[in-house]
């Protein structure tokens, strides 16, 4: 099939950045622009275009799903599910992938410079829903080019992406992959997100937000929230069978309070690690913007009725340990696409990992995902 | 795709309309499913508890959710399939009656297939044996079997009855052969009935 020519064609491929004109106007009413996003595409779109898949990235996520990332050296956050042979295949696909907005690694967002006053916005930085993240995607398409996505893939917050993406754009979706998500986010989610923001914004560095120019960030509060999020990401059998009771490095307990259990010393890891390559005003933006995320509540109560406008598949997967966005959240959304007679598939799958699943090797993840986008040219 | 179907599921293809909206109740890995949707255009829908069977069926193009036919048909609209499909799940359901209900509600007709209890065999074994039959069709033993509303075809004829459905359609296996009507309930290993409300 003959390739549109995009080698000479700056906006495809790796790194990129857009300023869009906008404005965008946001679930809050108010209006965002110009809109920066970082964005990367992978092969090529065909000719139709009709090859096109987007990739959503969960909370802490970024737009490096297949390529490795520029801080941290690692692989891409989805290697498992992206690329070459895999469910999703630059060969056969044009796959783009965009930092959302209110994130740090490139796009809009409290980090990113006010353009009339040249400093950072900071706290005035409007706050975003998960509509207003795909709205700004949608921008970027238009931008690329590209009419129609023959899938829109997430999970996590990412989840939440691509199931908002057939509620507002119902013609602009062919198929929608939702795994270990939710259409709304319940009271214990909301709960853990406050915890970590109240970390960030009782550390004295963090100064209502206006740490940028003086250099010390609210590190310390920061890591604590990331410490809170993770093990909410693993569970109880996997921090067992990983750690234990055993201790870090000493044959004996302290009778201190260094971190005397091997968990302990890895939270702290984590925790560190995380500040390194993340905003904390992006963590208290992105994770607000989840708590007011609710499918039903934007049309009328009711979940079956948001997806009435498309004739989009839907595939839903969760994991059997996940506590987070647990297997009974996918239910909800998959008798809601029953009652509106969606083509919805569903399957739990079975996991040691917890929520963390999603990224983990799980080869009945992949043949599940890749059946289903093959589904769609039978 | 040249797989052989079970023969109850191979009747049930033959018979379904070409193009229909289908609800398959119980569809194990999607076989009837495919066979249908590459035969007769079918729309095809399944509900299966097993997670590796929807795992299965997913990675084959197929729309399934898991979930379990005694508490989710009742997310499903009234009369948005022209059939609803239990194949060999009847006897494995807490209530048998309830989930025909629900079958007749979502779909204009219903398939329901199961294997009779009553067949000679069964009855053989049970009468001279004095033990519950395990053979070629009931394979498991009364500790492990999934099934736990044997049922005959007259236990099934008497229900239907009593519920005033109508039948629209009744088909007798042996093996993989049709059989006779006349004493179905002594010679069938299989029935297969389309009801409608």
């Amino acid at each position: 099939m003959a390739s549109v020519p995009i080698s000479e064609d700056n906006r495809f491929g790796l790194r990129r950045q857009a300023r869009l004109a906008g404005p965008l106007r946001l679930s809050s009413g108010a209006q965002l622009g110009p809109v920066d996003i970082a964005y990367e595409t992978y092969g090529r779109m065909n000719a139709d275009k009709s090859n096109v898949i987007l990739i959503c990235h969960a909370l802490t996520g970024d737009q490096y799903v297949a390529s490795d990332h520029p801080v941290t050296g690692k692989p891409g956050w989805w290697w498992r599910l992206v690329g070459e042979g895999k469910p999703v295949d630059p060969a056969r696909h044009f796959i783009v992938c965009s930092n959302v907005i209110g994130s740090c690694m490139g796009s809009s967002g409290p980090a990113s410079l006010d353009p009339v006053t040249g400093d950072p916005h900071a706290m005035r930085f409007p706050v975003l829903t998960i509509a207003d993240m795909v709205r700004a995607q949608a921008l970027l398409l238009d931008h690329l080019g590209v009419d129609r996505l023959s899938a829109v893939i997430g999970g996590s917050m990412g989840g939440m992406q691509a199931l908002t993406w057939p509620t507002l754009f119902p013609d602009r979706v062919e198929s929608c992959v939702v795994i270990a998500s939710t259409a709304r986010h319940s009271a214990q989610n909301i709960a853990f997100h406050e915890v970590g923001r109240q970390a960030i914004m009782a550390d004295p560095h963090w100064r209502g937000g206006d740490y940028y120019a003086d250099g010390q960030a609210p590190m310390a509060g920061l890591a604590v929230a990331r410490m809170a999020a993770h093990i909410t990401y693993l569970s109880e059998a996997g921090l067992t069978e990983k750690f234990g009771r055993r201790l870090q490095g000493r044959d004996a307990k302290t009778f201190g309070f260094d971190a005397d259990f091997q968990v302990e010393s890895y939270l702290r890891h984590q925790g560190l690690s995380f500040v390194e390559r993340f905003d904390a005003n992006s963590y208290l933006y992105i994770t607000r913007a989840m708590d007011y995320y609710d499918i039903a509540e934007d049309h009328g109560g009711s979940l079956a009725k948001a997806f009435t406008a498309t004739s989009a598949r839907f595939c839903l997967v969760s994991f059997d340990t996940d506590w987070l966005y647990p297997t009974a959240e996918s239910r909800i959304i998959v008798h809601a696409l029953n009652a509106s007679g969606a083509q919805a598939s569903f399957v739990e799958l079975s996991s040691p990992f917890g929520h963390d699943a999603f990224l983990l090797e799980c080869p009945e993840l992949n043949r599940v995902v890749d059946g289903f986008l093959r589904g769609g040219r039978a | 795709m040249s797989e052989t179907l079970r023969p109850d599921l191979a009747l049930i293809a033959r018979t379904v309309r070409q193009g229909a909206r289908v609800l398959d109740v119980g569809c194990g890995d999607g076989a009837l499913m495919a066979a249908m949707r590459d035969s007769s255009q079918v729309d095809a829908r399944g509900l299966e508890l097993d997670g590796s069977n929807v795992a299965a069926a997913v990675g084959r193009g197929l729309s399934v959710v898991q979930g379990d036919a005694d508490t989710d048909l009742t997310y499903y609209p009234d009369a948005s399939f022209d059939y609803a499909i239990l194949s060999q799940t009847l006897q494995t359901t807490r209530r048998p009656d309830k989930v025909v209900e629900e079958l007749l509600r979502i779909g204009r007709q219903a398939f329901v297939s199961f294997p009779n209890f009553a067949h000679w065999r069964g009855r053989l074994s049970l009468m001279w044996g004095g033990r519950m039959p395990v053979t070629r069709l009931l394979p498991d033993t009364w500790y492990d079997t999934l099934n736990i509303h044997h049922v005959t075809v007259d236990d099934f004829r008497a229900l239907v009855k009593e519920r005033g459905w109508t039948i629209d359609g009744q088909w007798f296996l042996k093996g993989d052969k049709e059989t006779t009507h006349a004493n179905a309930n002594l010679f069938a290993e299989h029935a297969v009935f389309l009801l409608r409300k």
